[in-house]
């Protein structure tokens, strides 16, 4: 690792401090409050959230996040027939700019394998029970797209605030590995 | 200036987990960020491959190795 990083800094790939503030950037501000935001807006304002199910790329750069693993985002709506889970089935494409890094076990072999073949009972195994009439849809990141989940607004928070909605959207749930 | 911990500012690791397990792999993390940047134009699709390609090598692999596996394969490839 070492001598990869001085060969690679020998020919001026890696300016000085890059790595600190980039890493500085996904271990501080950039997270699954970003999504967070995101949700929150579409479940309070329609017009928003039909921006941004036409196009999620720009209706989430409306927050100013963007960035790498985020130039294609497609979000995917849960209702109550409908239950969107993502995952990248060959490596661990994940939307950066609104979730941050991807836990460990989204980047598993089993999760990666098995969202595929069973989500229903992974999903369970999760601890996320989807009810057999409704549809699983599972989403591979592919090279370009990155999805990200807008679950469904929790029943009896008609008279939270925007902000106060945002703090109740859970990462696992933009994954669709949770429901709220 | 005190860290908001719980609230909908929280870092990553209030609604998850910690990014890295150690020091080192936030280090080839940054390290494939900065290749990516300074020497494909922020096109990750290089890197991507050659991260397919080292997980589907040794799937049971820790992802961090893999990952730096991927780095040195497309450092051999392109730029060495």
């Amino acid at each position: 690792m070492a001598a990869l990083e001085d060969l690679l800094t020998e020919k001026g790939l890696v300016p000085e401090g890059f790595i600190e503030s980039f890493n500085q950037a996904y271990e501080n501000d950039i997270g699954p409050m970003n999504g967070a935001k995101v949700v929150a807006r579409a479940w309070t304002d329609a017009e928003y959230k039909k921006r941004l199910l036409e196009n999620g790329t720009s209706a989430i750069a409306e927050f100013g996040f963007g960035g790498p693993e985020g130039h294609y985002m497609i979000v995917v709506e849960n209702t109550p027939q409908v239950h969107n889970v993502v995952v990248c089935t060959l490596c661990s494409c994940y939307p950066w700019p609104v979730l941050g890094l991807p836990p460990r076990w989204y980047k598993d072999a089993p999760y990666r394998a098995r969202m595929v073949r069973e989500p229903r009972a992974l999903l369970k195994e999760m601890g996320c029970d989807v009810a057999d009439d409704v549809d699983i849809r599972v989403w591979d990141s592919s090279a370009e797209a990155r999805y990200l989940v807008l679950p469904e607004r929790p029943s009896g928070t008609d008279g939270l605030t925007e902000e106060e909605l945002a703090s109740r959207v859970t990462r696992d749930s933009m994954i669709g590995v949770a429901r709220l | 200036m005190k860290l908001d911990v719980d609230g909908p500012a929280a870092p990553p690791r209030s609604n998850g987990e910690l990014v890295f397990d150690a020091p080192w792999q936030a280090r080839v993390f940054g390290l494939a960020a900065a290749v990516v940047e300074t020497r494909f134009g922020g096109d990750r699709e290089p890197f991507r491959q050659h991260l397919i390609a080292a997980i589907a090598a040794e799937p049971e692999r820790p992802y961090w190795e893999s990952w730096t596996v991927a780095l040195e394969a497309l450092v051999d490839e392109q730029i060495a």
